[in-house]
Order: structure tokens, then sequence, then C-alpha cells
């Protein structure tokens, strides 16, 4: 593994024992977690490329108790790593040698449904998937879904600003969430936000939200939730080539449609996706993309009619219309299988995350093929082409020495071409310890700073989640006036941290 | 006045206010100067230089624009394409008494204008993607990005937008844009008491119907509008949909003239120009009591947002705030004369501990205060 993490402190890891009762007067019996044995079961997260043990775990169960914890090790320096269910697959749960583990597991309960005004009031261990559970007997929905919403919490999901298929028309987390309770790492209890549609004063929660776990914990969630729509039906097509995949999709949009999802695979997730579940996906096509439309059956009829028509005018060469719920979930199951699917073609595969400007996908698709060559390493494609949110899954064998290695140079690569085309590092996993050091390729020493002043604003001593999101070496109190002329730095494109 | 053309003029009149101690009262239009407290000793800096389109690419739903661009001219080249700014935002020129027309988009952001349709489409900020700016130490920055699905990094657009200048000076804008609907129509119940306005509203925002925004005015006859918009068939099967649902609460009927009722609700044209005008956000349930306790104490009202959002006329500030408080929101200070601005804060005051958080983040910006000119 060739990540470097920050050192671990001597004095901290001497102070074990200490640490350890003084988390037990918090939080009796069971709560806290000391044995080796049993700590391994937090070594890692989605990302799992990377372990590391935390120096102990704690599992709170109230709010007053993460409060205490929180104030505790604001007092004696000592750091610490929120964690929800473990599925990042940036490594934003990964534990630090001398740190605290704070799990929020025991935070499961819903705690109201508020269909008056559209809320529901959840604390942050539950599901993504059990919040729509909760509310789908009275007709509503919670809209975010990624894929690993059986498992993911609703506090990981804030702190991740996750997405899902459905996030082009209905929104990320942080368009569908209004209120958190908030706990500081000074152990200060605070509600920003809450039912109505905006707070007083700064947009706190607009920063909280996708901020990684590293300015607070969430103890409370309150989520927007919505009328399941009536009806949804889907379109299955296939394109002999991923041009025209693409064409298809600027049309759909410019004709005034927003699916509630819009998905491309390319040929080789096509065939692992269609081996791996039988969707009954054409094997023929470079490119497939399934197209949903929700809302009123007349509304899906009327539009389903139009997106073949302007798919079939670039090219479709497969078309079909779903015929049944059953035909729709179908036609997702191949797409929602795919990581899976994917990981049957290899020992081990590595996802990445960044999103282009869609009509950029050619060349990022060509640009792929050439760096697969390069690192002969395969490399599988599924999109979120209705925003432009790519995940490449690149296959690789952990056993096999300088794989790994291989894997994430060819990972950067691919991240650092997204941004030369104008897109972004990440478009829903977060940045975490693993593009932690691509920062510089999008941003400034200046934008980077001030993204830390905000972060040393809830966090002065960097206690919270260290090592995440920035790369190395930040200290609050190391921050000098960085000397930007309009816009203009002497070689912008090194990195300076 | 100090006028920038460019970033590196901006940032050096900042840092040079920074390094001195001045202030200095960023201005877009000017639509919302009366609001807040008068200020004092402070440079107005003019950011009209920054104008113009820097990037639209429809199919990509991406607008890229100089943060002193008006928003009329915003609104109209997105028009042009068949597309909206989904948060509908308004120019603050009006309530003022003043023609539309002089507000800009960096005014629009600083400031999280929006309208009607925040209830279905979300608000400014919602649609904010990527930020350029100068700090408060006189740096450049950028934040956000210009694709429409981005978490790289902290969301600090989500700060600036709705930070009344007081963080940094915008100097470019990103922003989502969506299709514009191709039909709209509205409807309308007519003689309902505030609580029964605001459950209809809920009923609807709860059903199937879409409803893109709903709005209650109580005088002269209480009427309760409900827009709805989109694909032609899908529009009117929904219709008929909203009709059955709000069945209980009286027949639906289709409103004439709708577009006048609804910038009447955007310049605010039913309430008195001379009483405190005061902007209450609550959860939207409670905006029918919200209204009646009020009325009851002298006040006239309406509610947009289903209910989400009170727009009180009263002199009464802290009866204002109070209720506002008592029903879970925070009552902001929009209009009022000079005298009475100079006392009272604009802003709902917060828990101290949250405040002395959202004052470390200012300090963040802007730690020398170059922006903090005592209007808020
Ligand atoms: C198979 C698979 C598919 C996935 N599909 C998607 C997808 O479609 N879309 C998508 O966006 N993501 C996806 N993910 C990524 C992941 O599921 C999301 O990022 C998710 O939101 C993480 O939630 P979690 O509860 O597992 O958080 P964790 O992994 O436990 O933590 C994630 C981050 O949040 C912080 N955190 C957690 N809880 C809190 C809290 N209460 N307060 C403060 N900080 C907290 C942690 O410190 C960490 O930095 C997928 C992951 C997997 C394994």
């Amino acid at each position: 593994m060739s990540l470097e993490m920050p050192e671990p402190d001597a004095g901290v890891l001497a102070r074990r024992e200490e640490i350890i009762l003084a988390l037990r007067a918090i939080v009796p019996g069971e709560g806290v977690i000391d044995d080796p044995s049993a700590l391994l079961v937090y070594e890692s997260d989605g990302l799992t490329a990377y372990r590391q043990p935390p120096m102990v775990a704690v599992l709170p169960e109230t709010t007053a108790q993460v409060a205490a914890i929180l104030r505790w090790c604001h007092l004696n320096g000592v750091k610490l790593v929120p964690r929800g269910s473990g599925t990042s697959l940036s490594g934003g749960a990964l534990p630090l040698a001398d740190g605290v583990l704070l799990g929020l597991g025991k935070f499961k309960r819903v705690l109201d449904i508020d269909p008056a005004n559209r809320v529901a009031v959840l604390q942050p261990g539950v599901t993504n998937l059990a919040v729509t559970q909760a509310i789908e007997h009275l007709g509503f929905y919670y809209a975010p879904d990624p894929s690993s919403q059986i498992a993911c919490s609703i506090g990981g999901n804030v702190a991740e600003n996750s997405g899902g298929v459905h996030c082009l028309k209905y929104g990320l987390t942080t368009n569908n969430v209004l209120g958190v309770e908030f706990v500081t790492i000074e152990g200060e209890i605070m509600r920003i936000g809450g039912r109505g549609l905006d707070a007083a004063g700064l947009d706190l929660l607009g920063v909280i939200v996708g901020s990684e776990g590293l300015l607070g914990v969430v103890t409370e969630v309150t989520v927007r939730i919505l009328p399941k729509p009536e009806a949804a039906r889907a379109l299955l097509l296939g394109f002999a080539t991923v041009e025209g995949a693409g064409r298809c999709v600027a049309e759909v949009i410019a004709a005034g449609i927003i699916p509630a999802g819009m998905e491309m695979m390319d040929r080789l997730a096509i065939h692992a996706a269609e081996a791996f579940v039988h969707a009954g996906y054409p094997l023929d096509v470079e490119a497939l993309l399934i197209v949903e439309l929700d809302g009123p059956e007349a509304e899906c009829s009327e539009l389903i009619g139009e997106v073949e028509a302007i798919a079939t005018g670039n090219g479709a060469v497969y078309a079909r219309i779903s015929q049944s719920e059953q035909e729709r979930l179908n036609f997702w199951a191949g797409r929602k299988a795919a990581f899976p699917a994917v990981g049957r073609l290899a020992p081990d595969f590595y996802c990445m995350d960044g999103t282009i400007p869609r009509r950029r996908l050619p060349d990022v698709l060509t640009r792929m093929k050439m760096l697969s060559a390069q690192y002969g390493l395969g490399v599988a494609n599924v999109f979120h082409a209705g925003d432009g949110n790519l995940h490449p899954l690149i296959l690789y064998d952990v056993n096999k020495p300088g794989d790994l290695d291989k894997a994430e140079e060819f990972g950067a690569d691919i991240l650092r071409f997204c941004v030369e085309m104008g897109g972004v590092l990440t478009g829903e996993h977060g940045v975490g310890v693993e593009k932690r050091e691509l920062m510089p390729v999008m941003f400034t020493e200046a934008d980077i700073a001030q993204q830390w002043h905000v972060k040393c604003a809830f966090d002065s001593k960097s206690l919270l989640n260290p090592g995440k999101m920035f790369p190395l070496l930040h200290r609050c109190a190391e921050l000098g006036r960085v000397h930007v002329h309009g816009g203009q730095m002497a070689f912008p494109e090194l990195p300076r941290f | 006045m100090l006028r920038p053309a460019t970033e590196a003029e901006l940032s050096e009149i900042v840092g040079e206010a920074a390094a001195t101690g001045g202030r200095l009262a960023i201005r877009g239009g000017g639509s919302k100067i009366e609001i807040g407290a008068p200020e004092e000793n402070v440079r107005a800096l003019e950011m009209r230089g920054f104008d113009g389109v820097v990037d639209y690419d429809p199919p990509e739903l991406v607008l890229t624009v100089r943060a002193g661009t008006r928003l009329a001219e915003v609104q109209a080249l997105v028009a042009g394409q068949n597309q909206m700014l989904a948060f509908e935002p308004f120019d603050h020129g009006p309530i003022f008494g003043r023609p539309a027309g002089d507000a800009t988009i960096g005014g629009v952001v600083a400031a999280n204008v929006s309208g009607s349709q925040r209830i279905s489409s979300g608000a400014l900020r919602d649609h904010l993607l990527g930020v350029r700016a100068v700090s408060g130490r006189g740096e450049l920055f950028v934040s956000g990005a210009k694709v429409v699905k981005n978490v790289t990094g902290y969301d600090l657009p989500k700060l600036l937008a709705g930070s009344w200048g007081r963080l940094a000076a915008l100097t470019e804008v990103t922003l989502k844009v969506l299709p514009a609907p191709r039909m709209a129509v509205t409807c309308v119940l007519r003689g309902l008491a505030p609580e029964a306005a605001v459950q209809a509203m809920a009923a609807a925002m709860g059903s199937q119907a879409e409803v893109a925004a709903a709005a209650h005015r109580p005088m002269p006859e209480p009427m309760t509008l409900f827009r709805l918009q989109g694909f032609n068939a899908s529009v009117t099967a929904r219709m008929q949909a909203l009709e059955r649902r709000l069945a209980p609460f009286g027949q639906l009927q289709r409103a004439a003239e709708a577009e006048a009722l609804w910038e009447e609700l955007r310049s605010l044209a039913p309430l008195p120009v001379d009483v405190p005008l005061w902007r209450v956000s609550v959860p939207p349930a409670a905006g029918g009591g919200l209204g009646r306790t009020l009325q009851a104490l002298g006040a006239e009202w309406l509610l947009d947002w289903a209910g989400g959002l009170a727009w009180i006329s009263m002199a009464d500030g802290a009866a204002v705030r109070q209720a506002a408080a008592a029903a879970g929101g925070h009552a902001m200070l929009l209009r009022g004369p000079a005298a009475l601005r100079a006392v009272v804060p604009a802003f709902h005051p917060q828990a101290s501990a949250l405040a002395a958080l959202e004052g470390r983040v200012r300090k963040a910006f802007d730690p020398a205060g170059v922006f903090e000119t005592g209007r808020f």
C-alpha cells in the first residue's frame, strides 16, 4: 500500500489505556471496543486496498455521549474518525492508528415522519433504503439512491453528499437535506436548519453536507421526502458507437426532457453484467443506455415515444421499452449489479468517479483505451450519462506485485484527464484519502487554502478525520498568505502542499 | 467609488483595504441596497465591470456568467434556448418602488434569491455549481466547478449563496440551468381560511400532481394558487388529479391572468409600502397559524412556498420574530425606514454557539472584516 497517513503520535499511543478508560466513563459496557481482533472489523471501508485498525472504537448511543466524547478528545488532543456503515469508496472512514473510531451504528431510529411538511427526521445510522421503507406506506420516498443503499447510512450520505441514478432529476443529498443536529469538536450541540426551507444566517448546512467527517459529527438528519411518482417506464437502447449514445443523451436533454435516470454502459460492462444477471442486454453494441421516465402515466407514454425517436435518429440499433414493472426492474438489474459483475472479470477492481462535461465523453473514452493499453490493465465503464459522472472500473490483481500501484496510477491519470477536459476529480464518492493528493490538479494553492480556512473555523486543532480530503502537511497555525495576482501564479500545475 | 475591471484589480483593492482597515460595500445593481442597516464609512465596490457570459452550452445544463451581468439578461439568454433558472430568481427593485432590471446575477447569488418555484425545484443555492471570488484577504479563489455533479472539496458555493457580500466578492458564477416547461397553468381555490389553505397546499404538494408552486393570499378575497407545468398531456392529467385531491377544500378553477397573480406575489404589491416588511421562513405547515396569529395583531401577509415563506407587513418586529421563532423559523427585516433598520438587525438573532461558529466562518474568508460594513 502506497498510502501515507499522518505519523501516529507516540504520546497518544502511550496514553491508550487512559483514553480507553475515559471513553468507558462516557459510554458504558460494550460500547467501547479495544480488543485488537474486534477492532479489525473497522480496519477499512469500501476502499479495501487501505487498511488500518483504529486505536480504539466507541459506539455511542446518545447525542450527549457523542458530545462528551468529542469534548474529551478535544481537550486531550486525540484524533477521531466518524464512521457510518463503512461503505465509503474513497477511504473516508479509514481509521487512524492513533485515533478513536466513532461509530454511529447505534443511531438507528426514525425519529419522526411529517407528511404535512414533507420531511422525515432520522438518526444518522438509519440506512438510506430504510428511509424510503419507513415512509412508503404514506406514498412517499427519499430520492437520492446510491447503489449501496441497503447498507450505507444517511449520516454517511450527508458526509459524502452521495448521489444515485436519480440525482439528475432529483438532486444529490445536499438538495434533499433541510437540517441536521451537529456536534462540534468542542462538544457543542447545534441545530442547523430544520423543517423550514432555509435557515437564518450563513448556509452552514451547505458546507457540512459533503464535508467528509472533517467538520463535526452529524447526530440527526432532517430530509425532504417526495410523493412517489404514479408511474415509471424505461427504455433500453443499444448503439453501435459511444458517440451515437452520447449524442442521444444530449438531444434528449436539448428536447427539454430530464429523465429520472439516464445510465450508460460500455461494451465490457454490458458483457459482464449480462453474464452475471442475464438481464437480456444486447451484446453486439458498443454502448447501452437505460433511460427511465417517471411521473403520470400520460407523461411517461408521451415521452417514451419522443426518446425512442431521438435514439433512432442517432443510430440506435436496439430499442426496447419496458412493458411491465418486472421488465423495467430487469433493465436495471444489470446496471445495478455492474460493480460486482465487473468484479468477476478480475480478482480486484478499482472504481473511479470523475465527472466531465458530457460532450467530452468520446475524448475521455479514447484516452482511457490508450491508458489501458499503456498500463496493461482492463477498464470497464459505467456512466451516469445524464450528469456526466463516469465510473471507470479498473481491473487488477492485488496479488500481482506492482498491480495495485499501476491501477492507482491509471486511475489518477484518468482523473487528471477529466479535470483537463473541464471536469472534476469526484462526482459523488468524495476525496477521502484516495484523491487527497490530486486536489492540486483541480485547485490552486489559494483555492485549497480557502477551504482549509473553513476547516480551521470548525476544527482548529485538526482532530476530526485528519489525513482526508486535503493534501498532507496542513496545519491551521501554518496558514500563511498566498500571493496570487489576478489568478496568475508561477507553475500553477505544480502541487504546493 | 471603486470599479475594478479585472480580478487582479479587485484583488489589489481588497488586499489594500484589508491592510489599511478599510471597509468595502460590494454593489451589484443596487436593487437590494435598502436591506440592512445604513452603512457608514464604507467605500462602494462596484461589480458591474464583471459583465458578460463566459460559457453556455445548453445540453450540458451549465451556464457560466460574470457576476455583474444583469439578471434580466441572463434570463433572456436561457429563455432563448427554452431553458430556465429553475429557482425562479426575481429582481428586488419593484419591492422598493424601483423598476426591475438593475439586479445583477452576483447580487441574486449573494442574497440566495429564490422565487415561488423554490418549493419544488430548490433554491438558488441548489443550482449554484461553482464560483470565482476574491476573499477578504484579497485572494482569488475558485470553488465548485462547471459540471452539474461534483463533490470535490467543501461546497463553498453554498456558503457564498446568501452571504450578502460578507465573505467574498464574486466575480463569476456557474449555475445549473434546466429545460423550461412546455406549458404552465395556474389553478385557484377561493375562500379558504389560513389553516385550511395551508392544509390544501400540503395535500397538493404531497400528491402526485407535481405542483411547481403553491401560494396563498388572504386579502381582499382569499385565493390559494397552484401552478402546474411540464408536458402538455402530463399537465392535463395532473390538473385532473389535483382537482380530485383538493375537492374537500373546494372547487379548483383555472385562473385567468395567472402571470399577473404570480408577479404580484413577486413584487409584494398587495402589501402596504409604509409598514415594515418581514420575510419569515417557517416549516410550511406552520404558515397558516403564523398568518392568523399575526393578523390578529394587525399584520397583513402573504404565503408562498406552500406556507414555508410568509411575507408579513407589521410594525411590531418583536412580535414577528417571536411568532417566527415559536413556529420553528426565522424572520428577516426586508423593508423599513432607515431609522428602524439602524437599530433592528436585518437577520434573526441566532443561538450563541451557532453565532460564534458563523463568526469564525466569516473570519475564515475575511479576517480583517473588510466586508463587515455594519449592514448586517
Ligand atoms: C457497492 C457500492 C456502491 C456504491 N454506490 C454509490 C452510489 O451510487 N452513489 C454514491 O454517491 N456513493 C456510492 N457508494 C459510496 C458510499 O456508499 C457512500 O459514500 C455512502 O454515503 C457512505 O455511507 P456510509 O454510511 O457507509 O459512510 P462511511 O463509509 O462510514 O463514512 C463515509 C464518510 O462519512 C463520514 N461520516 C459517516 N457518518 C458520519 C456522521 N454521522 N457525521 C459525520 N461524518 C460522518 C466518515 O467519517 C467518512 O468520511 C457506493 C459504495 C459501495 C461499496
